[in-house]
């Protein structure tokens, strides 16, 4: 029995999540500045993000209405008013020494979300659902850890600083036992698809858009009331989220078996060694001093406009798993490949274009995701659309082209950017099915081969092969092979 | 001491503001001549005023000349082209130094404009330079300046009020004709009441708080000061009106209190329900100040309106819920400064955490008033506390609100003296914070309340420690929210009616005549 499983006989894992996600509006949350990642430091800063003297924000009602929308995907309640508030603290990532956030009265409650883990849904409760702004980034340079602490110089860059960040938490989830750390994945994961179908965020966890703080708790089995929690930050992929609660549980059981009491602390999880590590230990409880922002009015959200927002939400990943269920035709294995390579709606959208579910997987997870791979893109992002690739399916169905013709099709699609007809057309892409034009070129293969032909004449049917690509060279790829062959066979009085 | 900076000089310097615009437009005189006659006038008497933290000749030069190009040029002028103003230095200026009179902001440049700046530069008016202040705007005195204090120009031994003292002693003093001040809990209206000159604290949200270094942002407020009511008027009409990078500004057209001001001028109330804040008076203030409201009211009588007295019983309640808001939200506004973007830094000298950088640079940066309020605002906001103090003083606030609303069911207007007291000496209340707070009592229920309030001069009187200087008093006219134009057309009645002399040029010393 592993340590992981030993543990699980003796304690019952608590876990609760935090996940922070920019928002993916052009502008700041509360100034007109750009959001947009990686620019030179501090270039997209303004009077406002950069805290000056005087400078008052104004809220960007796209981040609200993005917030609700994300609220409303969660099940959640949206508050009919509610008001920013100033969570106050030092640091020098943060220009006005207080986030403006909010406290007692968030946007979103009540919500949850359901996840599917080895077959069973389980629900995990959202408790609430808020806005706020990010803050800037330090780069501590020289000193041993890369923290604050012990380095030579900080670095502040206030790009990020003033952009939209919801913050989306969890109700406590007991009763997990050995699933939890698969649990938590599912959970970020489905989220993520959420954001992503919401087109809230561009949710790359890598970048920092989509940020996971994972708390866990160990008791004793039977115990009725649960163990202190720490909070684990950098949690930065799907598989840390899974590692980071695993090595969490288990580093709280050696500690639990020792007699040690956990202290509440937040720590830093390693990509590297796939352990927490403590962070700055806290000697004194903070006070956030939370107050209303007064330089901000009340959000007021008019209950009609909100039901218009629930009203036009898209289908959700949930709703699109069962439709492409009943509504692909592709084997469970098939289904879960599209599903592994993140091309079910791709593949459904071809789907809902026209094209056979079967065709549309092969292309999707085939040439169509070589091309991706080998450019290093999403297959969303590769620049070929569903409807083009129902168009490009159709085209091979009705014999317009053939398999080899519709990979060039593909090809000129990624060069041109011009539709799937249009670089059909422009490079003469259609099978040649005259049959005067295939006659003629098989004549004249015969007759440049004759030798061949006689072997073939006499018998040797697999010799034809010769001619056939004769053919094909002379008609550039754009016959169809079988039908060539037909002919010469014919034409030798062989058929 | 009775000083001879409030002698007319018969120059461009006595002319007000809406005279001196009319120069300009008549081609009389240029911006220029009138631009430098102020600043002759500054350079002459500014060092025993001190209104000015910083004077800036370039800038006003080139913005009068700019003004006397257009007019040139044929362009259509502004009600207030060409004419002087003094900003205080709680206002962010481009390129123009801003310290809000504090040492941690000292030689800070912006590199942006206040909407009021904005607003000022495109109607023409000219800005002379940026004007002293309890630092931070926190105080009643201008005592509280990490600079200097600023004199008042009928004593130079009294304070001029605060925390917009050297907006107000630069007007009195006739060094401009016109100035902004901001007022949280009265710093417009009772500096205006102890130089003699007018100031109106308008409705919260009709001025733009964009580029106003905040003190308490639910409550701070800028308005214009000037030595008539319609020279005020006219600078609210240039800086009032809705601003989008305010939050908190109303998104709606305020009411023309030009018109109003010239309205007021006839002379004529009848008909006009005042009401005397019974609160607002009696013990604790000064017998001199009580008589010269007290004939302020009958000289609204006289105009026809019609005078009861109404009770407003949580007023008692305000000076205790601002002393816990205003600190609260300073405590968090002031957050900022902190060594890290700009202003003062303490103690960087490489063996320093951040922490202790922080530390070194606010504890040399900030005075004592200013630390007291950050001291009880974190106090009031902490956890566990935060219920019984900011929760509870907001509740306060409400009542206050409520008083009003009731109070202006059966009256107009409310009115009541400015402060309980004429310009006390500098240093007088210095040591003891309580006294120095109770200035506020008349002035902090309209603040509390959001609602618009002018002070108008109202005679003079002395401070009954025996000295017979006769300084001045001020009457403060109170209005419901957004209705700012009421209290222009009462001053102005007031002002158009008070009896001659009403406020004699001082006693000059021997020295000054």
């Amino acid at each position: 029995m592993s340590a992981y499983d030993e543990l699980l006989t003796r304690y019952q894992p608590v876990i609760g999540l935090e996940t922070h996600v920019e928002l993916g509006t052009a502008s700041k949350m509360f100034c007109g500045c750009s959001t947009e990642f990686g620019a030179p430091p501090n270039t997209h800063t303004c009077p406002v993000c950069l805290g000056l003297p005087g400078a008052l924000p104004v809220a960007n009602a796209d981040a609200i209405e993005s917030t609700i929308r994300i609220g409303l995907a969660l099940n959640c309640t949206i508050a009919s008013w509610c008001r920013f508030a100033r969570k106050n603290y030092f640091y020098p990532d943060m220009p006005k020494n207080f986030q403006t956030s909010q406290y007692d009265e968030p946007l979103c409650v009540d919500g949850y979300l359901d996840v599917e883990v080895n077959g069973a849904l389980r629900r995990i409760g959202i408790e609430r659902v808020h806005l706020e702004e990010d803050t800037g980034k330090n780069t501590h340079v020289g000193g041993a850890t890369g923290r604050i602490h012990g380095a030579d110089y900080s670095l502040v860059d206030f790009n990020r600083a003033g952009i939209p960040l919801v913050e989306i938490v969890t109700r406590p989830v007991p009763g997990l036992g050995a699933e939890a750390p698969a649990v938590a994945r599912a959970y970020v994961a489905e989220l993520r698809d959420i954001l992503r179908t919401l087109g809230v965020s561009d949710v790359r966890m890598e970048q920092g858009s989509l940020r996971c703080d994972v708390n866990t708790s160990l008791a004793p089995v039977g115990a009725t009331q649960w163990g202190t929690r720490t909070e684990t930050k950098n949690v930065n992929s799907l598989r840390s989220v899974e590692r980071a609660v695993r090595s969490e549980m288990l580093r709280q059981a050696t500690l639990l078996d020792a007699g040690t009491r956990i202290v509440q602390e937040t720590r830093h999880f390693s990509e590297a060694t796939g352990d927490t590590r403590p962070g700055r230990s806290k000697e004194e409880a903070t006070d956030y001093r939370y107050f209303p922002e007064p330089d901000l009015v009340p959000m007021a959200p008019d209950p009609a406009w909100v039901e218009a927002l629930r009203v036009a939400l898209p289908e959700l990943p949930a709703a699109r798993r069962a439709r492409v269920r009943t509504e692909l035709d592709l084997s469970p294995e098939d289904l879960l490949a599209v599903s592994n390579a993140g091309v079910t709606d791709l593949v459904l959208a071809t789907v809902d274009a026209g094209a056979p579910a079967g065709e549309a997987r092969n292309w999707w997870l085939g040439y169509l995701a070589q091309q991706a791979n080998g450019r290093d893109v999403e297959a969303a992002d590769l620049g070929v659309e569903p409807a083009q690739v129902a168009r490009l399916i159709a085209l091979v169905a009705d014999g317009t082209l053939s398999a080899a013709l519709a990979r060039q099709a593909v090809d000129g699609v990624l060069e041109t950017g011009a539709d799937m007809d249009t670089v059909v057309a422009e490079r003469g892409l259609a099978v040649v099915s005259d049959s005067g034009t295939l006659t003629e070129a098989a004549d004249k293969a015969i007759a440049g081969n004759p030798d061949v032909a006689e072997k073939v004449r006499g018998g040797k049917l697999p010799a034809v092969g010769v001619l056939v690509g004769a053919v094909m060279k002379a008609t550039r790829g754009q016959a169809d092979a079988a039908t060539v062959r037909q002919i010469l066979l014919e034409r030798l009085g062989a058929g | 001491m009775t000083s001879g900076l409030r002698e007319a000089t018969g120059a461009l310097t006595d002319l007000d503001a809406a005279a001196v615009a009319a120069a300009i437009a008549d081609g009389q005189a240029s911006a220029v001549e009138v631009t430098q006659a102020h600043l002759d006038r500054i350079a002459a008497i500014d060092g025993q005023l001190r209104a000015f933290l910083h004077v800036d000749a370039e800038g006003a030069l080139a913005a009068a000349a700019a003004v006397d190009e257009r007019h040139r040029a044929g362009e259509p002028l502004g009600p207030l082209a060409g004419v002087p103003l003094a900003m205080k230095d709680v206002v962010v200026t481009e390129g123009v130094p801003t310290t809000a009179g504090s040492k941690i902001l000292q030689g800070w440049v912006p590199p942006y404009d206040a909407t009021i700046s904005a607003r000022i530069k495109a109607a023409g008016v000219v800005m002379l330079g940026k004007t002293n202040m309890d630092e931070f705007a926190m105080g009643s005195s201008t005592e509280n300046s990490a600079y200097f204090a600023t004199r008042n120009p009928w004593d130079l031994d009294r304070i001029p009020g605060g925390s917009s003292g050297g907006s107000s002693a630069a007007v009195a003093a006739f060094e401009a004709p016109l100035a902004i001040g901001t007022d949280t809990g009265g710093s417009i209206r009772q500096p205006a009441a102890v130089t003699g000159i007018v100031g109106h604290k308008p409705t919260y949200g009709a001025v733009s708080r964009y580029g106003l270094i905040a003190f308490s942002s639910s409550l701070d407020q800028a308005g214009p000061l000037g030595r008539t009511v319609l020279d005020t008027a006219l600078l609210h009409q240039v800086i009032a009106g809705h601003d989008p990078l305010d939050s908190t500004s109303i998104p709606q057209p305020g009411p023309d209190v030009v018109a109003a001001a010239r309205e007021g001028a006839r002379a004529d109330l009848r008909g006009l329900r005042v009401g005397v804040v019974r609160e607002l008076g009696g013990e604790g203030y000064q017998s001199g100040v009580l008589a010269a409201f007290d004939a302020a009211v009958e000289v609204l009588r006289g105009l026809g309106a019609d005078v009861i007295e109404v009770s407003c019983p949580h007023f008692e309640y305000a000076l205790a819920a601002y002393y816990l808001i205003a600190p609260s939200e300073c405590s968090s506004n002031l957050a900022r400064f902190d060594a890290v973007r700009y202003g003062l830094r303490v103690g960087d000298d490489g063996t320093r955490s951040l922490e202790e950088v922080m530390s070194a640079t606010r504890k040399a940066g900030f005075g004592a008033e200013v630390k007291r309020r950050i001291m009880i605002g974190t106090y009031a906001l902490s956890s566990g506390y935060y219920e019984a103090y900011y929760g509870q003083a907001q509740k306060v606030r409400t009542l206050i609100a409520g008083d009003f609303t009731s109070a202006f069911t059966r009256c107009d207007v409310l009115v009541s003296p400015t402060s309980p007291f004429v310009a006390f000496r500098v240093g007088e209340r210095v040591a003891d914070p309580m006294a120095m707070y109770v200035n506020d009592l008349c002035t902090l229920p309209a603040s509390l309340a959001g609602t618009p309030a002018i002070s108008v001069p109202c005679g003079l009187a002395a401070d009954g420690s025996g000295d017979p200087t006769r300084l001045p008093v001020g009457l403060q006219v109170m209005a419901p929210a957004l209705a700012d134009d009421r209290c222009y057309r009462v001053a102005a009645a007031f002002e158009a009616a008070r009896p001659e002399p009403t406020l004699p040029e001082p006693t000059l010393p021997e020295a000054a005549r």
